[in-house]
């Protein structure tokens, strides 16, 4: 099933869906206008002729000098036909905004925290969007083009619990009463 | 030994003796951050054998160990994971850094990883290499432990 094949197939399933065949060497390759991407996924998904149940890896791009600047990928596969599949999607860099794929394919959950950790991509409709790669409190995204290699920031960890020897005793004779002792 | 009596005794400090005892058993915490560790089972394994020098017990409870090995890249996300297990060990305690990534970023010079473990612990022996062979890592071990003889136990600030 080559790209121009899916393309008949989903534009049968989803009437102007806009998707156009990239040029690729390893595997079909199509590019889906980004306000279309959930009713395409979901007949990616569910067509009975295409069949691509598996969603196995959302990857981001960052094409800094182009515009649309940044680029999404999904890798699908269609276990029993079987078939992969490559899909695009392209968003500005002033506002990149994708829908949340989740829905669809609950593996894309921590895919695309991924790519919003190190890309900044947003993802509408993601229901537990944290950083999953750098720290928490990390700023930027490291895998922009425009990010620094170095960075000259003091590395942070916590400093250490104080307790004073009455905290201490305190707790431990605490222990000792919840556990019993009769010492 | 005293040739001119039997009575099978020696004579010492007991800071020496302290001192002694401590260098003859530190254990390290059981830390591996990347491949440096490889190296680090390897000496702790039969063939290079740290057991010689006493410090084959790597604990798996910071409470209980002596040394901190840092084998391999430190990054700044794991870095406050690892100063909290260094907190978490008693006094006193002693830190390795081990290999180039860890003494000084290595060939990671970037945002991700910390440019040397000495930005979030007080580092006792670098030992050089990329990974250090295990013979590289047993100097670093036997130096800590001259270092550690030159220490004293009681009464005087660490030298």
């Amino acid at each position: 099933m080559d790209a121009s094949a899916i393309i008949a197939a989903l534009d049968r399933a989803v009437p102007g869906s806009g998707a156009e065949a990239l040029a690729s060497i390893d595997q079909p390759t199509i590019l889906v206008p980004a306000d279309r991407l959930l009713a395409v996924c979901g007949a990616l998904r569910d067509d009975p002729a295409l069949r691509f149940t598996a969603l196995v890896d959302v990857v981001g791009v960052d094409r800094l000098p182009d515009e649309p600047r940044f680029e999404v990928n999904y890798s699908l596969v269609a276990v029993d036909v079987p078939a992969r599949l490559r899909v695009k999607v392209r968003v500005s860099g002033a506002e990149p905004r994708v829908p949340s794929a989740v829905g669809i394919w609950p593996a894309a959950g921590f895919l695309e925290r991924e790519v919003w950790d190190l890309f900044g991509v947003e993802f509408d409709g993601h229901p537990d969007m944290r950083r999953l790669l750098t720290a928490e409190d990390w700023e930027g995204h490291p895998l922009r083009k425009d990010y620094p290699v170095q960075v000259d920031v003091p590395v942070k960890f916590d400093a250490p619990t104080q307790v004073t020897e009455e905290q201490f005793r305190a707790t431990m004779e605490k222990d000792r009463r919840l556990r019993g002792d009769r010492r | 030994m005293a040739p001119d009596f039997e009575i099978p005794i020696l004579t010492t400090t007991v800071d020496k003796m302290a001192q002694w005892a401590r260098r003859s058993s530190i254990w390290p915490v059981t830390l591996g951050l990347a491949c440096c560790a490889i190296e680090m089972m390897s000496m702790a394994a039969s063939r290079y054998d740290i057991s010689r020098f006493g410090a084959e017990v790597f604990r798996a409870s910071p409470r209980q160990a002596d040394l901190m090995i840092v084998a391999g890249r430190l990054s700044r996300k794991m870095a406050p994971a690892v100063r909290r297990i260094y907190d978490q060990m008693p006094e006193p305690k002693w830190v390795i850094s081990m290999g180039a990534c860890a003494s000084c970023g290595g060939v990671f010079d970037n945002y991700a990883i910390v440019q040397g473990c000495d930005q979030v612990l007080p580092v006792d022996v670098f030992v050089p290499g990329c990974p250090p062979r295990p013979e590289a890592l047993l100097y670093g071990i036997i130096s800590l432990q001259r270092k550690i003889d030159k220490q004293r136990a009681f009464g005087y600030a660490r030298s």
